[in-house]
């Protein structure tokens, strides 16, 4: 009944409208260089995995990879880590300043990256953490730690106040009550959030280059700097953007049942 | 609703604070220090005061040009891509299928741009648009139409504004839909049994029912498009000219770029405010939304 006329084609077009510049990437990624520049071709007529050979058994190329994943990582757990308790304290009580603490959070969500990437240099090379995925880790927090903590909140309202009064009478004590009985009962509030998470994590670039320069360079940065440095190597950039695409697109398969859910609280 | 008041609860949030602290108090402390100095290298800082709040806020000098330049920029592109894309999104929620395998499958397309690295959505346009190699910069050259976003500006506005539909038009459209899928049928079939049109259902039934959701993906949208960096600097890097330099980029330049500390600490402070502002009213709205006003009463 929620439908309008002739929605099947615009649906259809508009997947067709998300789905074509992605095709291209992908298309061009199994090209070569020569076929890319000197003819235009809808497929690739001599395919080549050349391009992905070489990002595999390049260590400066796979290891981008294995660092934006490892600070994306880190960045989840202590985000879910610390958001959970919080979510409850916000949930079940108020206590002096809640809203206004409340507020700050949230505007730490809303705060351009822009302004933060030159003190979080100059605070993360003080204390020596320049460099390594914690750095990044941390400086993502400031975003994803308001926004764990907003979706949590709702999921920890929607478990009756009954079933925490019942534990304590049962003898409960408060730790163990929130690891057997309240973390369960929220299981999918926190895939949502964990998937929030990873993806804003995942997704940032201007903090995770200017905190890092060699070590823990993410993979978003090695792309940036091969499109400068190497010129046009076409093929070796669109296959790098596939291999970060892949990792999303996982993400958002396993959860794709819980994706509406976490988006109807209209909280992200 | 009815929260007991429990002091205590300040334990539970406090390692909460204790990381957003870090990471939010000590760096504004060290952007509201520079603002107030300049700097000529060689660490040497010297007392400004609010020099550079004064230089930002006045078009005729460099600075403040380029800040109220790429402040207007910013509020257009804003504009632009919130006409195109609450609408787009509300007619895409309505089009989703209503059952069966396919609703998974578009939901995950749907949901793919969103999770691509801001830096590879760039690409991926930059790539898309140029005339030589891209799919849609080819097909327009040929067809006439002289496309070139790295030289023309209302080619370099129309990549970005595209690329931005492309890229967040799905988070208007799954709100939209989760808005919608919370409409019970009842609804529905009392519609059906008043005869309604559909256009009736459409501004009765649903558009109050997204009421809350379409709320927050215009104030996430207006606040993600206002700080807008990686996706255009990819792109055209803020050009032709400085045709698509938004603030975060003039910001970016200023800071990383020339180095100069204190101009661009000023900059970050009012940008930031801006920010708080609309985030505030944001909040207010929000949490108003959820409680029923008594009705007022008529007369007075």
């Amino acid at each position: 009944m929620h439908s309008i006329p002739g929605r099947r084609l615009i649906i259809s077009l508009f997947l067709i409208f998300l789905l074509l510049p992605i095709y291209w990437l992908v298309n061009m990624s199994f090209k070569t260089n020569a076929e890319i520049v000197t003819t235009m071709t809808l497929w690739p007529h001599q395919p080549t995995l050349e391009n992905y050979r070489r990002i595999f058994t390049d260590e400066s190329w796979y290891s981008g990879y294995i660092n934006s994943l490892t600070y994306v990582m880190i960045n989840t757990v202590i985000s879910i880590a610390v958001a959970l308790p919080a979510a409850y304290g916000f949930s079940r009580y108020r206590f002096l300043g809640d809203k206004h603490l409340f507020f700050w959070l949230l505007s730490n969500r809303m705060a351009p990256a822009a302004v933060f990437a030159l003190p979080f240099f100059n605070l993360y090379s003080a204390i020596n953490l320049f460099d390594t995925p914690w750095a990044v880790a941390l400086a993502h927090c400031i975003f994803n730690v308001p926004l764990a903590v907003w979706i949590l909140e709702g999921f920890v309202s929607g478990v009756p106040r009954e079933i925490d009064e019942t534990a304590f009478l049962d003898g409960y004590s408060f730790p163990r009550f929130f690891v057997k009985i309240l973390v369960p009962l929220i299981a999918s509030g926190i895939g949502v959030a964990a998937f929030f998470c990873f993806m804003f994590s995942w997704v940032e670039l201007l903090l995770a280059r200017t905190l890092t320069s060699v070590n823990a360079k993410p993979i978003s940065a090695i792309m940036t700097r091969t499109v400068s440095a190497a010129g046009m190597d076409w093929g070796l950039l669109a296959a790098a953007g596939v291999l970060t695409i892949i990792p999303g697109a996982l993400v958002i398969w396993f959860v794709r049942n819980y994706i509406a859910r976490g988006f109807a609280l209209g909280r992200v | 609703m009815d929260k007991t008041i429990n002091q205590k609860a300040w334990f539970l949030v406090l390692p909460v604070f204790a990381v957003v602290a870090f990471s939010a108090i000590l760096p504004l402390m060290t952007v509201v220090n520079y603002s107030m100095q300049d700097t000529f290298g060689n660490n040497q800082f010297f007392w400004n005061g609010v020099g550079w709040f004064k230089e930002l806020l006045d078009p005729s000098t460099d600075l403040g040009g380029r800040f109220l330049a790429s402040l207007g920029r910013n509020l257009l592109f804003s504009a632009i891509i919130l006409a195109i894309e609450v609408p787009l999104g509300i007619v895409v929620a309505l089009s989703m299928p209503r059952e069966g395998w396919t609703v998974a499958v578009c939901l995950v397309i749907l949901a793919l741009p969103l999770l691509i690295p801001w830096n590879v959505v760039g690409t991926i346009w930059q790539i898309f648009g140029r005339p030589d190699i891209g799919l849609l910069g080819y097909t327009l050259n040929t067809l006439g139409i002289d496309y070139n976003y790295v030289s023309n500006e209302f080619d370099a506005w129309a990549t970005v504004i595209v690329m931005d539909v492309w890229h967040w038009t799905s988070l208007v459209a799954l709100l939209c839909y989760a808005g919608l899928k919370s409409i019970p049928d009842a609804y529905y079939q009392a519609a059906q049994i008043d005869g309604a049109s559909r256009w009736a259902v459409f501004k009765a039934i649903q558009l109050p029912k997204m009421n809350r959701v379409l709320l927050i993906a215009v104030l996430l949208r207006f606040m993600d498009s206002f700080m807008i960096y990686t996706e255009p600097f990819v792109v055209t890097g803020g050009g032709p000219g400085n045709s698509t330099t938004f603030v975060s980029i003039e910001l970016v330049k200023i800071a990383l770029g020339q180095f100069d500390l204190g101009k661009a600490a000023a900059l970050s402070l009012v940008y930031n405010l801006i920010i708080l502002i609309v985030c505030w009213v944001f909040y207010t709205v929000m949490t108003n939304a959820g409680v029923e006003r008594p009705a007022k009463k008529g007369g007075a």
